[in-house]
């Protein structure tokens, strides 16, 4: 039921097995609650991702965008179909994956630095050498972090201390403190202002051409998934399925002049034509 | 920030002289004989000259009081622990919970009398069973409270249940915790207070049983006395505690270094 699978903007071939597969979704499907109470939040999805690839996954609001995040991380099984994350199939998994929601949700009794370093404190190998390093290496580590995002110096304050733009910054850092090979960001920017944002967006990007992890970026804003991602997969409304897997050719690093340019705005028009379609075609189904 | 703070603390010390005062001039004018009201002038004089008589009873209702109260305290976080993680054990639990918190503890003293005969035994359990309620629904409510996000940020790390509890449940329940404590200071002392009062041969609930049967009301009124400047002063102290250990929870805007 595909309407144009692997779709390519700059017209190239998807390349499959070019690099090593991080993320494998064959056929998942997921659905909440059973009997005649089941929604169906995604049905059967086939999507890999590679190793190093920045991902973002856009779609109208509800089609189960989050719910392949969830399943990626491990926190949501598939109740059909194979999810298969570092080779390994996500059922029992203990993946180093680093998260980032939309509210920060730093906790309000440490310092930033503190809870920065709270992945270390529960993932192994850093979690057997916490209470050792966490004055000195951990600690180090953490500030270079919050030096990478401009927040240097702020490590000893308090959350309240800091505005919704650093919160997001300082959430971003944790995720990203165990150096894990996978970072599941769900709408990270969407409660902040559009400068604000643009502003996180060189920021992630700098983390990422960094740090070279796998990302998987769930968006409404079309411009973000353009500027971030080396790749889009556009969703249907719920039950989602992928309508259009496009690669972003654009050198980086990128900038926010360049979303106006006449390329940029024309992969966001041909993004928003998807997105259009497919929320008549659900108001249609269910009207 | 500091002048207002001052100024409050002088209105309130201002209205206990009055209060006081008021009480003195209202017996002098009318006359008022000691044995219906006596005079605050000589409620503490007999304060003062019975006190070596009051000391051990108010060790011992201390004492009781805070046996209780720890008892009470250990209870309540082990018990609000399990309701609060368990959505099933919260909606188990509750309904008995609530049926228990329902009876008046004076109800309660004579059935712990029997079980364990008048004294110090039957206080120690009225002030657990009447102090461990509060704490057992703040500490729930803290843990039920935990922000699904933050969870869900730990979890995919590979959290265990007792590491999401032990970094992020218990440091965020202590607030609803030591407001919990304070109320349940209160409410241990009374308990205590109360099963003394109605069996017990020690504790200032009894001196004051003993007083008004011998028609000393000086004596009971200073017994009083002792009972209200108790429970102030346990109060201040877990006051003094809560605003050490959870700080945090009461942004105030002279902390902001900016």
């Amino acid at each position: 039921m595909r309407m144009q699978p692997h779709v390519q903007f700059d017209g190239q071939p998807v390349p499959e097995g070019t690099a090593t597969t991080a993320i494998e979704l064959s056929e998942a499907s997921v659905t909440f609650g059973r009997g005649d109470r089941a929604v169906p939040a995604l049905s059967k999805t086939t999507l890999k991702i590679a190793d190093g690839e920045f991902v973002a996954l856009v779609g109208p609001s509800g089609c189960g965008k989050s719910t392949i995040l969830r399943l990626v991380s491990g926190l949501v099984q598939p109740t059909g179909g194979v999810v298969i994350v570092g080779g390994r199939e996500v059922a029992a998994r203990a993946m180093r994956v680093g998260m980032a929601f939309q509210n920060p949700t730093m906790l309000p009794w440490m310092t930033i630095e503190r809870n920065i370093m709270l992945p270390l404190k529960i993932v192994e190998p850093f979690r057997s050498s916490f209470r050792r390093l966490r004055k000195t290496e951990f600690r180090d580590k953490a500030n270079a972090l919050l030096e990478q995002v401009g927040l240097k110096g702020f490590g000893n304050r308090y959350p309240w201390q800091l505005s919704g733009g650093m919160l997001q910054r300082a959430n971003l850092c944790r995720a990203l403190i165990h150096e894990p090979r996978m970072l599941l960001l769900d709408e990270p920017f969407g409660a902040l202002d559009q400068f604000t944002r643009e502003e996180l967006w060189a920021i992630l990007q700098n983390l990422w051409m960094t740090h070279k992890p796998t990302v998987l970026l769930v968006t409404h804003d079309l411009r973000e998934a353009g500027f971030l991602a080396s790749r889009i997969c556009v969703m249907s409304a719920r039950p989602g399925r992928i309508l259009d897997d496009s690669r972003v050719a654009f050198a980086r690093p990128r900038t926010v002049a360049m979303t106006f340019e006449p390329d940029f705005v024309a992969l966001n028009q041909k993004l928003r034509a998807f997105i259009e379609d497919a929320r008549s075609a659900a108001e249609q189904g269910t009207g | 920030m500091f002048g207002i703070d001052v100024r409050q603390k002088a209105w309130s010390a201002g209205l206990i002289v009055l209060f006081f005062v008021a009480w003195e001039l209202f017996c002098l004018m009318t006359g008022m004989s000691d044995l219906v009201l006596p005079r605050p002038s000589q409620v503490f004089v007999t304060l003062v000259e019975r006190f070596p008589v009051l000391w051990p009873h108010i060790v011992q209702t201390l004492a009781t009081t805070m046996f209780g109260f720890v008892l009470g305290v250990a209870l309540g976080v082990a018990l609000g622990a399990i309701i609060g993680v368990s959505k099933t054990a919260y909606d188990t639990c509750y309904p008995l919970l609530i049926g228990f918190s329902s009876i008046p503890k004076v109800a309660v003293v004579p059935i712990f009398v029997l079980w364990f005969g008048s004294g110090t035994v039957p206080a120690v359990l009225t002030a657990l069973s009447i102090c461990f309620f509060p704490i057992v629904v703040n500490i729930a409510t803290g843990l039920a409270t935990t922000e699904p996000e933050l969870e869900d940020v730990l979890k995919a790390l590979g959290a265990s249940k007792l590491d999401i509890l032990w970094n992020v449940g218990l440091p965020r329940t202590m607030p609803f915790f030591f407001a919990s404590l304070k109320v349940a200071i209160s409410y241990a002392f009374v308990g205590a207070v109360l099963s003394e009062t109605v069996a017990s041969n020690r504790g200032i609930g009894n001196v004051m049983m003993t007083a008004s049967s011998n028609f000393n009301v000086p004596l009971v009124f200073a017994g009083l006395f002792v009972l209200a400047g108790l429970g102030v002063a346990l109060y201040v102290v877990f006051s003094l505690i809560e605003g050490r250990v959870t700080g945090w929870a009461t942004r105030k805007n002279d902390v902001i270094a900016t």
